[in-house]
């Protein structure tokens, strides 16, 4: 009686720790395999934009932003996501008028951190503000929080997504400062398509590297934030506003 | 509907008996309605957001105005019960039952619209185990589940007489409660910096005003669908002329905030123009707030209770009143609500802003079908709860106990 008793303890231990390692290997393999640039604080990336280089005919930055991540509408536009909108702005007594992008801002102290119940909503040690789309239960509380109008909350079905960011039906997404390709070392969508089909009126880098261009730009010109009353401190700076 | 005692009842409270035809008939009307909302729910979370009427422009709609107004009107519904614990009103003590069970459940009808509106509201289990405490959604989280905890506790030290001793700390608790999940209702809109229709400090305290008068008008309602279905006993001439006191001092209290609000927020140059849009504007917005809130929702009310007219007894004026208040309530949460959404955001003071994403237009926003069969549905489960609440539990009041003060309540 205690024979068998003792066997089956003995096949139960080694049936679990069997068990244990099938599920945690694949985790500690994952886990081996990490991203290959740590994200850390000593970074914050930004883009300046020069608003007096945008060409107010030119919308390079955001076909490739809809490209990148397969941002289709469907012909409702008060639904339609867009991560990344050239905007007009125009001084009412002057007439002076410039046209220019508005993405999310990657604020410093972003009010959709703030106000996410869930923490769904959520900065980067590196400063780029994200969504955790597994987090997001669609509440739209950090659209109505965020002073940019950055963010759209996808309201239909989706197909045919690409995997640099998969998004969600029934959650809020903006713009991810292209994090897929920045941990890749390359530049974000709008910038490049900026560079190649516009005027590069874009200039991507870290803010806090003193050696980086964009750096020394915002160092050497006068730049602003918009809503900097706010004090959200985004890392989009505007260069002729 | 009949009311019948029952044998293990405690002394002057009883349930109703439930074997009305009436009974059934409303039971299944409400419960239907509040199935019908689910199944909105559950055609909008299929089809996605785009069959309702909300977008980018405009997040929250018709089903987020049902849900605040029913979230703030839920801890007024609770001032029967206060009335007569925390501040000793002994003829209120025989409703407070019945004020306690309110509360709660036009608090569940609420937090059914909120939820059922959420894009994945299959993540129910995310809100509850995951929380970011800066967020007032989140804190809003704890209150409500906080509110139902001491209500119920509140509750069960009225119809425990062994447990008198506790029963004043746990009426205090829920009067100092509700006024917190007040304050975190009115402080979703009061801390949206982004926004300046909404970005106010008089929210919280505009809210609170707001909520003794639909609380108040709620529970009125809900006692004459008892007396009338019930076949409930009509409160004492005496509770009735302070009922009608207390909901006029009330309604002209939350007048008296909302005149405040605008005019306070008119004074500053930067809020002007969304002041003139919001009173004075050519949408719908404008309406809702004089004709609805103000006329059918604060000065027809206050003239029907101050004004006595022949013929017309104080019962008559004060449901007619409380119908009023509700309706001007839910007009002028819709005003709040998606009328500041609607209002562009700007991102450039003084200058004028255009773009593909409607940057410097006013958000459009018609409420689709679906979302108003979740509002109603939020509504229905309001009389769900109650009548089920009131059928197994001895929450009511016997007819002897209305026309004086209760002993344990």
């Amino acid at each position: 009686m205690s024979e068998s008793f003792d066997f089956s303890r003995r096949g139960l231990l080694a049936g679990a720790a069997t068990f244990a390692a099938a599920t945690i290997a694949p985790g500690v393999m994952l886990y081996a395999q990490s991203a290959p640039q740590v994200v850390s604080a000593k970074s914050r990336w930004g883009i300046l934009i020069d608003v007096n280089q945008c060409d107010v005919n030119c919308d390079g930055c955001v076909k490739a932003c809809n490209e990148e991540f397969g941002l289709t509408g469907s012909n409702r536009p008060t639904i339609d996501p867009q991560w990344i909108r050239k905007l007009t702005v125009t001084d009412p007594d002057t007439g002076n008028s410039h046209s220019f992008p508005v993405m999310c801002q990657h604020c410093k102290h972003p009010p959709c951190v703030d106000v996410c119940p869930t923490g769904a909503s959520f900065i980067r040690a590196d400063g780029i503000v994200l969504v955790d789309r597994h987090l997001c239960i669609g509440c739209r509380y950090c659209m109505m929080a965020c002073p940019y109008k950055a963010r759209s909350f996808v309201h239909e079905n989706l197909k045919d997504q690409k995997t640099n960011a998969p998004r969600g039906k029934g959650t809020v997404e903006s713009c991810t400062m292209c994090v897929h390709r920045i941990d890749d070392g390359r530049k974000p969508a709008c910038v490049e398509a900026c560079s190649s089909t516009g005027r590069a009126a874009m200039l991507f880098g870290d803010l806090n590297d003193p050696n980086s261009e964009i750096a020394k730009r915002v160092a050497s010109v006068s730049t602003s934030q918009i809503r900097a009353d706010l004090r959200t401190d985004p890392a989009i700076r505007y260069q002729g506003i | 509907m009949s009311t019948s005692t029952v044998s293990h009842a405690h002394a002057g409270f009883q349930a109703l008996a439930g074997r009305s035809l009436g009974f059934w008939l409303l039971l299944a009307f409400f419960g239907i309605f509040a199935a019908l909302g689910g199944l909105a729910s559950l055609y909008m979370e299929h089809n996605g957001h785009w069959v309702t009427g909300m977008n980018n422009q405009v997040p929250w709609g018709l089903p987020h105005a049902c849900a605040v107004f029913l979230l703030v009107a839920s801890t007024g519904a609770l001032n029967i019960a206060s009335l007569g614990s925390v501040f000793s009103k002994d003829d209120y003590r025989p409703l407070g039952r019945l004020s306690a069970l309110s509360a709660m459940a036009v608090q569940a009808g609420g937090l059914f619209i909120l939820l059922l509106d959420l894009g994945r509201a299959d993540r129910l289990v995310v809100a509850m185990t995951n929380y970011n405490f800066t967020s007032i959604f989140c804190l809003n989280i704890v209150l409500y589940n906080g509110f139902f905890a001491i209500v119920t506790t509140y509750l069960y030290m009225m119809m425990e007489p062994r447990l008198e001793r506790f029963y004043r700390p746990v009426a205090f608790s829920a009067f100092v409660w509700r006024l917190a999940v007040t304050t975190g209702t009115g402080s979703i809109f009061g801390l949206m910096v982004s926004r300046m229709a909404f970005h106010s400090a008089i929210m919280a305290p505009l809210f609170i005003a707001l909520s003794l008068s639909f609380g108040l008008a709620m529970f009125v309602v809900i006692l004459a669908l008892l007396q009338a279905g019930a076949r409930r006993p009509a409160p004492s001439d005496q509770l009735q002329h302070r009922l009608v006191v207390l909901l006029a001092v009330f309604v002209a209290v939350s007048l008296y905030m909302v005149v405040v609000h605008h005019v306070t927020s008119f004074y500053s140059a930067e809020r002007r123009d969304f002041e003139r849009y919001i009173l004075f504007g050519d949408g719908v917005y404008p309406i809702l707030l004089w004709v609805g809130f103000g006329l059918i929702g604060s000065v027809l009310p206050l003239l029907i209770l101050l004004v006595p007219v022949p013929g017309v007894g104080k019962q008559a004026r004060l449901l007619i009143s409380s119908v009023g208040v509700i309706g001007g309530g839910v007009a002028l949460m819709y005003a709040i609500i998606v009328g500041g959404e609607s209002f562009p955001i700007d991102l450039f003071p003084g200058k004028l802003a255009s773009s593909t994403f409607f940057d410097g237009v006013v958000g459009t926003y018609t409420p689709s079908t679906p979302e108003i069969v979740l509002s109603f549905g939020g509504f229905a489960l309001v009389g769900l709860i109650l009548m089920i609440g009131l059928w197994v539990l001895e929450l009511l009041p016997s007819r002897r106990d209305t026309q004086t003060p209760g002993r344990q309540s």
